[in-house]
């Protein structure tokens, strides 16, 4: 069954992660780091992606005279997708188990981050009947 | 069964042998396109095949005849479907081609021909890529969309569409005469340099299976720089890559993190290449002419020959970035053109020559502009706003391993300014 | 260069969906079908996913001790993801105008405006994760 693990933050949050130290941001990556690993290795991992950051995202609403019409103004409040993780795995509590890990990785002081993470499961492609 | 090149690894083989047999093909069929694929089909059959049998003795002649029996049928299918929809006379049946025969027409200069016509400009520079890697490389396009992290589906039809690019703008098989060599050289040399510079960046971090393109792009350019002996700028991109790839096994720490040039362990830099790039870069200049490839390995050959980052000779550098602003300016000269200043004249003068890119709007927002702004403000001691333009990069920036160095960059300036004797 | 389009819509924004005409819902599905399809065709899709309704949705966080505590409760104005598409181009412009054609996907007659979709910019995967 495969899972979508989304990470969401607003733009405070993510300026607060530019605050971090050195051998925070590296102790937060060597735990995320371990958990693809074991992940490859078990063969559920099946991808992960990260954005860059809100500041540079455009909402695009149709076009006028053939030019898509952009901006870049978003509400303060707004949670803006950080990245995601995408895992194939026997069952639902595997999935939460795996975002719990994530959720758990440490960050300033080393002191697990509780980052909520979305947790959303694909819709089944109906199978082939011929 | 085989001789001493059986030692090598078969898809070494298949990728010198690729382009000779897509040029014959090509030439005799007169269909670029179909021999394209009738060629990679008949790659990927020795691919299969060799490992179980054995490599032939006539390895060319193994696969112009697999090539050109698939281009047979093809077109006797095509044939054979034309007759059925029109019920006209049977048309006669394509003959089989002697091996021998195909490959007394072969010409050496098949490579640059299809050099030539993957990279003309008429093609995007990611559809370019993707032809020239497969045309000319020999690459399969599991690989190519391996190296690109994008599906083999949409890297095969990436690569069908430039074949259908080049079908419609009726380019024709042959050798470039020497006003269309001229003009259309730029196009292949900036392809190549695409490449390296793709295999570059991603050689950051751990490796996966990826194929080496910054090797293959050094190979594809000593292809081109046999075929052009006499083009300096040919060489002096070939000097450019080996100066440049000298460098790969310094950038990357540990952890995968990235190590700029002023802190690498110049003892895992790659002596070999320094002394081929700047023996092949000296022997270019001596020719007397100056193009944009020369003068950036003039730039990276001083960089290179500084045993110690405090040993760079940086007015010669800067004399060379004087010289890049005549010849090819662009934002990414004058910003680099920048950090030569700072070093000679000191940051104030870096800050300086970074105002006149404030205006433009290639540059607005680049991540790079506030990075080295970053490095000026760093050098004159004023931390804060060094850390502040640190941060900002590190916001702006679209590489992973870019940011994090920034980003420790700047927490590192901020333990600083708060230790108490600083 | 590679970029995320994203369509986010909120519960209620699901809910409207689910009550559109099949007509109107056929045609939508038709839309992303072939939407997709000129992706691939012209050699830039990278991936794409519909999740789809999130009424199973779950927020996961760490416990004390390292272990997962779910809830599935989320503010009624929380906007979930309903899918994205990857696409590498050459070009700023070229995302933008790939994301205009996708937020003029048909929908009912009453709908007045074009979807907004969120075009990201993704961050290059030469990352130190290890993979």
């Amino acid at each position: 069954m495969k899972y979508i693990l989304l990470m969401s933050s607003t733009k405070t949050g993510v300026s607060g992660y530019h605050q971090w130290s050195q051998s925070d941001r590296d102790a937060h990556m060597q735990t995320l780091g371990g958990i693809a690993k074991e992940l490859v290795d078990s063969g559920e991992f099946v991808a992960t992606q990260g954005l860059t950051e809100p500041k540079e995202a455009k909402m695009v609403r149709g076009e006028k005279n053939g030019v898509p019409v952009t901006d870049g103004i978003f509400p303060e409040s707004k949670e803006f997708l950080l990245g995601y993780w995408i895992v194939d795995v026997a069952t639902p509590e595997r999935a939460f188990a795996i975002a719990g890990r994530i959720s758990a990785a440490p960050g300033p002081g080393g002191i697990p981050t509780n980052m909520p993470i979305e947790v959303r499961q694909f819709a089944e492609r109906p199978a082939a009947t011929n | 069964m085989s001789g001493p090149a059986a030692e090598l690894p078969i898809e070494h083989l298949l990728r010198e042998l690729a382009p000779q047999v897509l040029g014959a093909i090509a030439r005799r069929f007169r269909d670029f396109s179909s021999a394209e694929d009738a060629v990679q089909e008949a790659l990927l059959a020795a691919f299969r095949q060799w490992p179980k049998e054995g490599i032939p003795e006539n390895r060319r002649g193994w696969l112009i005849r697999v090539a050109s029996r698939r281009m047979t049928d093809m077109m006797r299918s095509e044939i054979a479907r034309r007759e059925r929809e029109s019920a006209a006379t049977p048309e006669e049946e394509p003959a089989i081609e002697p091996v021998e025969e195909i490959e007394a027409d072969m010409d050496p200069e098949d490579t640059l021909i299809l050099l030539f016509m993957c990279c003309h400009p008429a093609l995007s520079p990611s559809s370019a890529i993707a032809l020239t890697l497969r045309a000319v490389g020999g690459l399969t396009t599991v690989e190519i969309a391996n190296a690109f992290l994008v599906p083999e589906a949409t890297m095969a039809q990436r690569i069908s569409r430039a074949k259908q690019s080049i079908r419609t703008s009726g380019v024709p098989f042959r050798a470039p005469n020497p006003q269309e060599r001229g003009e259309r050289l730029p196009a292949v040399l900036h392809v190549l340099y695409l490449i390296f510079s793709e295999g570059y960046a991603s050689s950051i971090g751990a490796q996966l299976q990826r194929l080496d393109l910054a090797r293959e792009a050094i190979r594809l350019t000593r292809g081109a720089r046999a075929l052009l002996p006499e083009d300096t700028e040919v060489a002096g991109l070939l000097a450019l890559m080996l100066l440049t790839d000298a460098r790969r096994r310094a950038r990357t720490g540990l952890e995968g993190e990235l190590i700029p040039l002023d802190k690498q362990d110049r003892s895992l830099w790659d002596r070999d290449e320094i002394a081929e790039g700047t023996a092949l870069l000296t022997l270019a200049l001596s020719k007397g002419t100056v193009g944009l490839y020369q003068l950036q390995a003039a730039i990276a050959a001083v960089h290179d020959e500084a045993v110690q980052a405090a040993d760079t000779d940086w007015p010669q550098i800067l004399a060379l970035y004087e010289l890049l602003q005549r010849v090819a300016p662009s934002p990414m000269v004058t910003l680099n053109h920048s950090i030569a200043a700072a070093m000679v004249h000191g940051p104030a003068r870096g800050l300086e020559r970074l105002r006149l890119l404030d205006g433009d709007e290639r540059m607005r927002g680049h991540y790079r502009l506030d990075a080295v702004r970053g490095h000026f403000f760093e050098m004159m001691g004023d931390f804060r706003k060094a850390v502040q333009h640190y941060r900002m990069a590190a916001a702006r920036t679209t590489s992973l391993p870019e940011k994090n160095y920034l980003l420790t960059q700047a927490a590192r300036l901020e333990e600083t300014a708060s230790e108490p004797n600083s | 260069m590679k970029y995320i389009l994203m369509m986010n819509g909120k519960k209620s924004d699901f809910e409207g969906y689910a009550r559109w005409s099949k007509e109107d819902l056929q045609a939508n599905v038709a839309f992303m079908r072939s939407f997709s399809k000129e992706l691939k065709d012209s050699g830039v899709f990278v991936a794409s996913e519909g999740l789809g309704w999130p009424n199973e949705a779950k927020l996961v966080r760490a416990g004390s001790k390292g272990e997962p505590i779910t809830d599935g409760v989320f503010p009624e104005s929380k906007e979930f993801l309903a899918g994205y598409w990857i696409v590498d181009v050459e070009s700023p412009e070229q995302a933008y105008a790939i994301a205009a054609r996708l937020s003029q996907a048909p929908g009912p007659e009453e709908k007045t405006e074009n979807m907004p979709v969120e075009v990201r910019q993704v961050l290059s995967s030469h990352s130190d994760l290890g993979l």
